[in-house]
């Protein structure tokens, strides 16, 4: 390839040999947050750079029963903050389609993988968005599951409320395959859930779409940027041509997602990455002076800005004083934003938006103002703080530059939101 | 306009707080960067009271003895080990 994309952090091509199944012959791309026995993990951290885990996640086991091949750790945003693969200590991620672009984040480097056709398959993490962006930007198909579908046992938590592993792949039907594969009950992980026992979710990519009631909420187009919202009607006439209905609904509380999500997020951050300690793994501060000290000196060299940054904000919304008035008021939000979507669903079998307001960014243009770049999240995180399952479709190209058509469900519909985005690539 | 004010000092007490050192830049950043965030949280003062359905249950297992890491697999990952230990720096 002519340019380095940056796609991983480490390549190393790991399988069962004995192992045979569904993804026989396929390759694998695994987010560098998802511990692999024996293979470096990450998380894009100079904290972790030299951590081994000794123990595969749930997922890698299935997979590695599934017969497929790992090709490689992808990179990521550190920890999985950020929307564009840009806060990884080891270099930001390309986007394949172009180069000079960032791929989206925080799971850009499983997204490119694919987009470049360096793996078959990927699986990313998604807490606010992290699977659905990078899908959008580099053209290819992101599942966000149900909270609770599939395992999350052996991946590094970062915001356990919200996160979950997902699939990216060329086409919905794959992504749903893989899907498949992950998804179900885990005695590792008492989060996980039955529904996906009996899962043929790769058969719900039919393409069937006569009768669908598509609800298209006003307040997740307002804000976008123009060239995102044509091609976004585009899909939706396409779909409406197949026999889909469309109706504008409202979702009143998605004003308030964004700071909801991100104080509940920086409020699990700061309690999650106090495990990184430079004793049991991370970088070690030394021993000079009492426990403390070591701690936090481990901590400012091992962790980038944008991680200190959450860290610190988590730990001062969590603070005496503040508790009431962030932590509290996020909580109530995130009620309110779960009941808005029952609401809808009670009127519609999915919702459908963009799944990011802009064009892929330019490298280097969006991470100054860590504000503006919480902004560019509005779309994806209700999702996550409402536990529902969602896809990034692509909808079509806009000067060159993909964008992507986001469908929700309601909790463990991802049959139907498989089924409508398989009809918009048709 | 918002009460929300965020000084070096109080980004230092943070800090302290969340075991972070912090080089003297970072401390003026992140306290430019910290009023513009927690002013733009203050939207979550608009947020109705709302009553949220809580379907939680305790998820509990038998208190067993399972199959773990051994004990080299767990200390592994660690700087510094002895006698199967883990070691670490005084605690005060």
């Amino acid at each position: 390839m002519a340019t380095d994309l940056n796609i991983f952090v480490t390549e190393e091509s790991v399988a069962d040999a004995d192992a045979d199944g569904p993804l026989s012959g396929k390759t694998v791309a695994v987010k560098d947050n998802i511990s692999t026995e024996g293979l470096r993990t990450t998380c894009g951290s100079a904290m972790l750079n030299d951590y081994v885990p000794p123990y595969d996640a749930t997922v890698v086991e299935c997979l590695k029963d599934a017969g497929a091949t790992i090709v490689g750790k992808a990179n990521m945003d550190e920890f999985g903050m950020g929307s564009t693969t840009e806060t990884s200590a080891f270099g930001p991620t390309r986007n394949p389609v172009d180069p000079e672009r960032a791929p989206g984040g925080s799971s850009g480097g499983s997204a490119a993988a694919v987009a470049a056709g360096e793996a078959d398959l990927a699986l990313g993490t998604d807490t606010g968005g992290s699977v659905r962006n990078p899908a959008a930007f580099c053209g290819v198909v992101g599942i966000k599951p149900t909270y609770g579908l599939v395992s999350r046992y052996g991946l590094v938590a970062y915001a356990n409320s919200l996160e979950q592993i997902g699939p990216f792949a060329e086409t919905v039907e794959e992504a749903a395959e893989l899907l498949d594969v992950i998804s179900g009950p885990d005695a590792k992980d008492a989060t996980t859930r039955d529904e996906a026992i009996d899962s043929d979710y790769a058969g719900a990519a039919d393409g069937d779409v006569d009768g669908l009631t598509v609800g298209v909420p006003t307040e997740l187009v307002e804000g976008a940027d123009e060239r995102v919202v044509e091609t976004f009607e585009g899909a939706l006439a396409e779909l409406e041509a197949q026999g889909a209905e469309t109706t504008e609904v409202s979702l009143e509380s998605v004003g308030h997602a964004v700071q909801a999500y991100y104080v509940i997020a920086m409020s699990e951050a700061s309690s999650n990455l106090a495990r990184f300690d430079g004793v049991r793994y991370g970088q070690s501060g030394g021993y000079e002076g009492n426990w403390n000290e070591s701690f936090a000196r481990a901590r400012e060299e091992g962790f980038g800005s944008e991680v200190k940054r959450r860290i610190l904000l988590g730990t001062y919304a969590l603070s005496a004083g503040y508790h009431d008035k962030y932590y509290k008021k996020a909580q109530d939000a995130r009620a309110w934003v779960a009941q808005d979507f029952d609401a809808a669903f009670e009127k519609v079998d999915v919702l459908a938006s963009p799944t990011m307001p802009i064009l892929p960014p330019k490298l280097g243009e969006s991470l100054d103002d860590p504000l503006q770049l919480y902004l560019t999240d509005a779309n994806t995180v209700p999702v996550n703080l409402a536990n529902l399952p969602a896809i990034s479709v692509p909808a079509g190209e806009s000067e060159g530059l993909p964008v992507g058509l986001q469908l929700i469900g309601p909790k463990f519909g991802e049959e139907t939101i498989i089924r409508a985005a398989s009809a918009v690539e048709e | 306009m918002s009460d929300t004010s965020v000084d070096a000092d109080e980004v230092r007490h943070v800090a302290t707080l969340a075991r972070v050192d912090l080089d003297d830049e970072e401390f003026e950043e992140f306290a430019g960067q910290f009023a513009d965030i927690l002013t733009y949280f203050d939207a979550l003062d608009e947020v109705p009271e709302v009553d949220a359905e809580t379907e939680l249950v305790n998820v509990m297992r038998p208190d067993e003895v399972r199959e773990s890491l051994a004990q080299e697999e767990a200390l592994a990952n660690a700087a510094e080990t002895e006698d199967g230990f883990f070691k670490g720096p005084k605690v005060s």
